[in-house]
């Protein structure tokens, strides 16, 4: 996790300036974290394992989580990339407020996001009936998981973003258009490009917070194979029949999390 | 300036791991504390079962003074799984047979389950039943959006059951986990329609309402319960399940919606 190289990394630092004793419940919490994964390693019945994960449910639900997961992940950035140049260059009255409510879904039981999602999408919710008029169901299609999953990964995407162009401030932009680049260009030329990295590791992490959903999906766009029952949804319910499936399909999410999380890693740590 | 915030830092994380060891030792003595006067008999038992033996639980209490009942309500392949992994349960009521099946498989029930409820399911509807039905095979009807159980629980495997004998073929919009999913699907009105048991709608209010239909009788669910073998209070374990049997356990479980078992 600490892969910081020194050469990437903008400070020099052979001397860590940590107290010794810090080591100590940093190893603890490595464990902490460490140790359920192998212990779910252990569990796996290695020998069926391909079998296990072979069955048309399980391919279904990773081929369901993998294209739900990356929609949400291009709308996080379609959203969350204008909302955090909003959030990080302007000033306005209430920004703080607004701000803390945006990142709301950060800190709520994703449970609770899709009882919210349901009275707002539902067909008895607030844009249900328009949404009807228009032709549009939303319950208990794919779309729900979607936005189910958006939902939760986009305060990851905007809070990644905004610290990022924050470290990176205005300096360039600034110089840009002074020599006579309009804001369009700016941004084009030269604010997206200084953020990318940042820009990558909020999406990655976007995409891995959507994966793992599951208390909001389950709510608000119901479980149905091939349409709404993503990975997390299949593992929960073959654990009632079949528990050393299940057991295989996790140890699948966790590859799956892990790749993931190394993308991120490698685009730069996260701020 | 610097020394002194970390050696705080350094007290209060070892304070921290002492909070956090005591709690560990206290919790586990807890679980094995049972003086000869006191004594505490824990009851695994299926979800839908929750107000009917809470109930129960305060009635046995009454009778058997210095006893606490304590309950652990859960799906019941959830807490088959805790029982094989040793949780130290002394009776367990499960809302199928197969759960406890497997449980009398692995040599952990003391005698033999005796059944003591059965459940049925109906089409639970919202209270204004838009999509108007009033029969099983109204649920294929063009457009109705209709939820069930997975055939992996419990109630997906009796609509299954229920599917197989009338012949209708359910085209449902979501299958989910529990019975509990499928009642809020219909109690928000996402669903026109959903199959629930019988005691789920009453539990449920007015928020939904029940459509009998005449296939139910198909697939009835019995609830068999029994003492656990290794039970360390195995008379006690008995008299609550002869409560559950008895004449006033069984009015308890009928007012909720309850039938006798088949």
């Amino acid at each position: 996790m600490r892969s910081r190289r020194p050469g990437r990394s903008r400070r020099e630092s052979s001397y860590s300036g940590l107290p010794r004793w810090i080591y100590l419940p940093a190893a603890l919490g490595a464990v902490f974290v460490l140790l359920p994964l192998v212990a779910i390693g252990l569990r796996v019945e290695w020998s069926r394992f391909f079998e296990l994960i072979n069955s048309p449910s399980s391919l279904a639900a990773l081929r369901l989580s993998l294209i739900t997961s990356s929609l949400a992940t291009l709308a996080c950035v379609v959203l969350g990339v204008p909302m955090a140049m909003v959030l990080a260059r302007t000033r306005f009255r209430g920004q703080r407020f607004v701000r803390s409510l945006l990142l709301l879904p950060l800190v709520l039981p994703p449970v609770v996001g899709g009882i919210a999602l349901l009275y707002t999408f539902g067909r008895r919710g607030l844009l249900g009936q328009t949404l009807e008029v228009l032709g549009l169901q939303i319950a208990f299609s794919t779309t729900a998981v979607v936005l189910a999953q958006t939902f939760v990964a986009l305060p990851f995407l905007v809070v990644s973003l905004e610290g990022t162009l924050r470290a990176v401030g205005q300096r360039y932009d600034t110089v840009a258009a002074t020599l006579g680049a309009r804001p369009t260009t700016v941004l084009r030329r030269v604010t997206v490009p200084l953020v990318l990295p940042g820009l990558l590791s909020g999406a990655v992490l976007s995409f891995a917070r959507a994966l793992g959903e599951f208390g909001a999906t389950l709510t608000f766009a119901g479980s149905l194979q091939g349409v709404t029952r993503t990975l997390p949804l299949e593992i929960y319910l073959q654990r009632e029949s079949d528990a050393d499936a299940a057991v295989a399909l996790s140890l699948v999410l966790v590859a799956v999390a892990v790749f993931v999380v190394g993308l991120a890693q490698r685009s730069r740590a996260i701020p | 300036m610097r020394r002194l915030p970390a050696a705080l830092v350094a007290v209060l994380s070892l304070a921290g791991l002492a909070v956090s060891g005591c709690a560990g030792g206290t919790s586990s003595d807890s679980e094995t504390a049972s003086a000869p006067a006191r004594s505490t008999l824990t009851v695994f038992a299926a979800a839908s079962l929750q107000t009917t033996f809470t109930e129960l639980g305060h009635d046995f209490e009454m009778q058997h003074p210095g006893t606490t009942v304590t309950f652990s309500f859960a799906g019941s392949s959830d807490l088959v799984t805790q029982i094989q992994g040793g949780a130290p349960a002394d009776v367990f009521a499960s809302a199928n047979t197969t759960n406890m099946d497997k449980l009398t498989a692995d040599r952990l029930v003391a005698g033999a389950p005796v059944p003591f409820a059965s459940n049925t399911l109906t089409i639970a509807v919202p209270p204004d039943n838009p999509a108007g039905i009033s029969s099983l095979a109204d649920l294929t009807k063009p457009g109705v959006q209709v939820v069930i159980c997975a055939p992996e629980v419990p109630c997906g495997s009796a609509t299954a059951t229920i599917e197989r004998a009338s012949g209708i073929d359910l085209a449902p919009v979501s299958e989910e986990s529990s019975v509990t999913d499928v009642l809020n699907k219909v109690a928000t009105g996402e669903a026109d329609a959903g199959l629930v048991y019988l005691t789920d709608v009453a539990a449920a209010g007015d928020k939904v309402v029940a459509v009998d239909f005449a296939e139910s009788g198909q697939a009835v669910n019995t609830y068999p319960i029994a003492v656990l073998r290794d039970s360390g209070q195995p008379e006690l374990a008995r008299a609550f399940v002869d409560l559950v049997v008895s004449a006033p356990g069984q009015q308890v479980l009928a007012d909720a919606g309850f039938a006798q078992p088949t």
